[in-house]
């Protein structure tokens, strides 16, 4: 037996340095803080959502009194987030029609209600910070995430100006690099590495060009700000049913796995 | 005597004289004698009908408020019944956990089947007098994967509309028939309304019925015959001679109802959790992309079905096509299901247990045991060249373990004899167990990381 287990591990680590070869290419996502249960930072990012998003894009299954579960009263909504409708039990549709979309944007802006949930929290807040100027496109807008997006960059007020940069091979973030990734190709068996960056060419309100430096502190804020949004939109129920699972799990692990266990011993306790 | 118990004689009496309440629950419970040495994989059964119970509960009251209608809400892209599952999600009092429970339930449904037909599988649980539990179980196993099938489709989101168009499309292969066949399936050229209100009347009617009187007929079959276990040792050729009750058996009430209601509340702590802390569980239980509203005009860039179908597909795609038709790889999921079915007669050996079994079955379900995980992964990814050729390889496996199987089991014999009683379980055999589960586990993880 020990024989055994010895040759299977031995097998095992033969295996490990394989691992390395599992790594790949593409756009690398950055983490986003998760807080949905902070209410501040959710409300926050309602307010970018209702003022930059909901012009194009629906929320078609979120009404605006769901709101009420971040500590807002129905007045307060009515006075500062909602433009399109004067009915608090209505949900966030878009004046615009799908159809129409189509043919302004080449797509139709999708229905946010759950795209955190179909793209993830990672990939919604690198996107939204992933705009750069490209003259080639119709909107004068690319995004590193998404290439070729119909979507132009809402959000440049705020932002300000961003380039791409690409280098060959690895190069060091010099001047006002926003955010900076590195690709790698297999070209002819050999691993070709280029570097890309985007770059802070003219500042935005939440951004500063500092000594040559971008800073972007306040802007990856808000950003965090409308991700958690989007997240807690994709299930406004999540904290409720965390909390509640809390509960359920404590009952079950301390009071009826425990009383059952119990229970069978006494009752088999008479077998032998 | 006091006078309430009186009564409740009365009552029963009256009953009894009129319907087999009290003989009833003597055959099946209270003198329904099982073997006492049952072990960890014999709670699945029981565990099995409790997953059925919150299906259909939770069913029930999914289908008050979900509505099966294709159509776009007027000036979006997203369709009515894609928002009635979110309306379920955010306005029904309670909708999210009903919900949630039946998604969960779903997956669960398909972890305890798949254990508990291992159990079979490793004791032997098929073989004589049991083939027809196990022929009754493979169709339960058939109407599950129907029922899981029908009802991915309702949410109609990315995943159920291309994944139903996947599957639908393999019947479209067969020859002659297939192109007409695949439109009768359908109600349509593609799938549309017309195939989501009928996935629905299959799904919460037709197959649910027929699972049930299959349920009611492997149970039947089982209580005629009795259980195995894991010694495989008929309980019934040893009985005491006063009393004629086994003399390994013990009532199955109350002693197993209690045994099982401790393995429900253990079961009842990983389903909690995955309700309550990961209901999507990382894209397996609930897929990222069936968050997106159904767009028959955008084809996702992977359709992959839900992770219990995942062996099959796997299956499927390491099939190429020849003689100018993809029939093949369809024949050959199919043949993966059924061939299960034929356990009983395929299997020659004597000794019903793999605790008495000898090296050549054990070398072999250790093999199949692999393939099936493999092609579990496999048929999760993408494919690519290497993968493709791994599927091919497990999947001829996974075709030889049966059809080999008449072959290792003849002449197979173990190290020890099986004995004439049934025997307790020890701390080797234990300590065994917990090793086995754990390279399995290990070997999954690490294998899923290098493909």
């Amino acid at each position: 037996m020990k024989n055994k287990i010895a040759r299977i591990i031995a097998a095992c680590a033969l295996l490990a340095p394989l691992t390395a070869l599992a790594a790949s290419g593409g756009v690398a996502l950055d983490k986003v803080e998760l807080r949905v249960a902070n209410a501040e930072s959710v409300q926050r990012g309602a307010k970018v959502f209702v003022n930059y998003c909901l012009s194009c894009h629906g929320a078609s299954s979120m009404r605006y009194n769901r709101l009420t579960d971040l500590g807002l009263s129905e007045q307060q909504i009515k006075d500062n987030l909602m433009f399109a409708t004067d009915k608090v039990g209505d949900p966030m549709r878009v004046a615009m029609q799908a159809k129409d979309g189509k043919a302004w944007f080449g797509a139709t802006p999708p229905d946010l209600t759950l795209i955190a949930r179909s793209r993830g929290a990672d990939w919604l807040y690198t996107y939204l910070r992933s705009f750069y100027r490209d003259s080639s496109r119709p909107t004068g807008w690319n995004n590193a995430v998404f290439d070729k997006v119909g979507m132009p960059h809402v959000l440049w007020q705020l932002q300000g100006d961003l380039e791409l940069r690409t280098v060959e091979g690895k190069a060091e973030a010099k001047g006002p690099v926003a955010r900076s990734w590195e690709t790698v190709e297999h070209v002819n068996g050999k691993d070709k590495i280029t570097t890309h960056q985007l770059v802070l060419t003219k500042a935005g309100e939440l951004t500063r060009l500092e000594d040559g430096k971008a800073n972007m502190l306040d802007f990856d804020e808000r950003m965090t700000d409308l991700t958690n949004y989007m997240v807690w939109m994709s299930e406004p129920a999540q904290v409720k049913r965390e909390s509640i699972g809390y509960g359920v799990l404590l009952f079950l692990i301390f009071l009826l796995v425990p009383m059952t266990y119990i229970l069978k011993r006494e009752y088999w306790s008479d077998l032998h | 005597m006091s006078k309430l118990q009186a009564l409740t004689n009365t009552v029963v009496n009256w009953v009894d004289d009129r319907f087999p309440v009290t003989a009833s629950w003597k055959a099946h419970m209270s003198e329904y004698y099982a073997p006492k040495n049952f072990n960890f994989w014999y709670y699945f059964g029981s565990l099995a009908l409790l997953v059925l119970v919150i299906q259909i509960v939770t069913g029930i009251f999914l289908t008050m408020n979900y509505k099966p209608d294709g159509s776009l809400i007027p000036g979006t892209n997203v369709s009515v019944a894609f928002n009635s599952v979110e309306y379920i999600m955010r306005d029904v009092a309670g909708g999210w956990i009903i919900r949630y429970m039946h998604s969960t339930g779903a997956s669960m449904f398909f972890v305890v089947v798949y254990l508990h037909m291992f159990r079979g599988l490793v004791y032997g649980s098929y073989k004589q007098p049991r083939e027809l539990i196990w022929i009754f179980g493979m169709l339960i196993f058939l109407c599950l994967m129907a029922e899981a099938f029908l009802g991915y489709l309702l949410p109609w989101g990315q995943m159920s509309f291309w994944g139903a168009q996947v599957i639908v499309n393999l019947f479209a292969s067969i020859p002659v028939i297939g192109p007409d066949l695949s439109v009768w399936i359908r109600g349509d050229f593609v799938v549309s309304d017309a195939t989501l209100n009928r996935f629905f009347a299959l799904h919460v009617i037709a197959v649910p019925l027929v699972l049930l009187g299959l349920v009611v007929a492997h149970l039947v079959a089982l209580h005629e015959v009795g259980s195995n276990n894991p010694d495989g040792v008929e309980i019934k050729k040893n009985k005491d001679p006063k009393t004629g009750i086994p003399l390994d058996g013990i009532p199955m009430h109350p002693y197993y109802t209690i045994k099982d209601i401790f393995g429900v509340a253990v079961f009842l702590v990983i389903f909690s959790y995955v309700v309550f802390f990961a209901p999507e569980m990382g894209g397996f239980f609930l897929e990222h992309p069936n968050f997106d509203p159904a767009d028959p005009l955008k084809t996702p860039p992977h359709i992959a079905p839900v992770w219990y179908f995942t062996p099959y597909y796997a299956i499927l795609r390491a099939i190429p096509s020849f003689l100018g038709t993809q029939v093949w790889g369809v024949i050959g999921m199919g043949a993966a299901v059924v061939i299960i079915a034929f356990l009983p007669w395929l299997d020659r050996s004597p000794v019903k247990s793999i605790r008495y079994r000898g090296k050549k079955f054990k070398t072999a379900l250790v093999l199949f045991l692999i393939s099936f995980i493999g092609l579990g992964i496999l048929g999760a990814k993408a494919p690519t060249e290497l993968r493709t050729i791994l599927s091919q390889i497990f999947s001829v496996i996974y075709f030889g373990f049966f059809l080999a199987m008449p072959f290792y089991t003849k002449n197979d014999p173990g190290t020890e004899p099986v004995p004439a009683r049934v025997t307790e379980t020890n701390t080797s055999r234990q300590l065994a167990f917990l090793m086995y589960v754990g390279i399995a586990i290990l070997g999954s993880f690490v294998f899923a990381k290098l493909v």
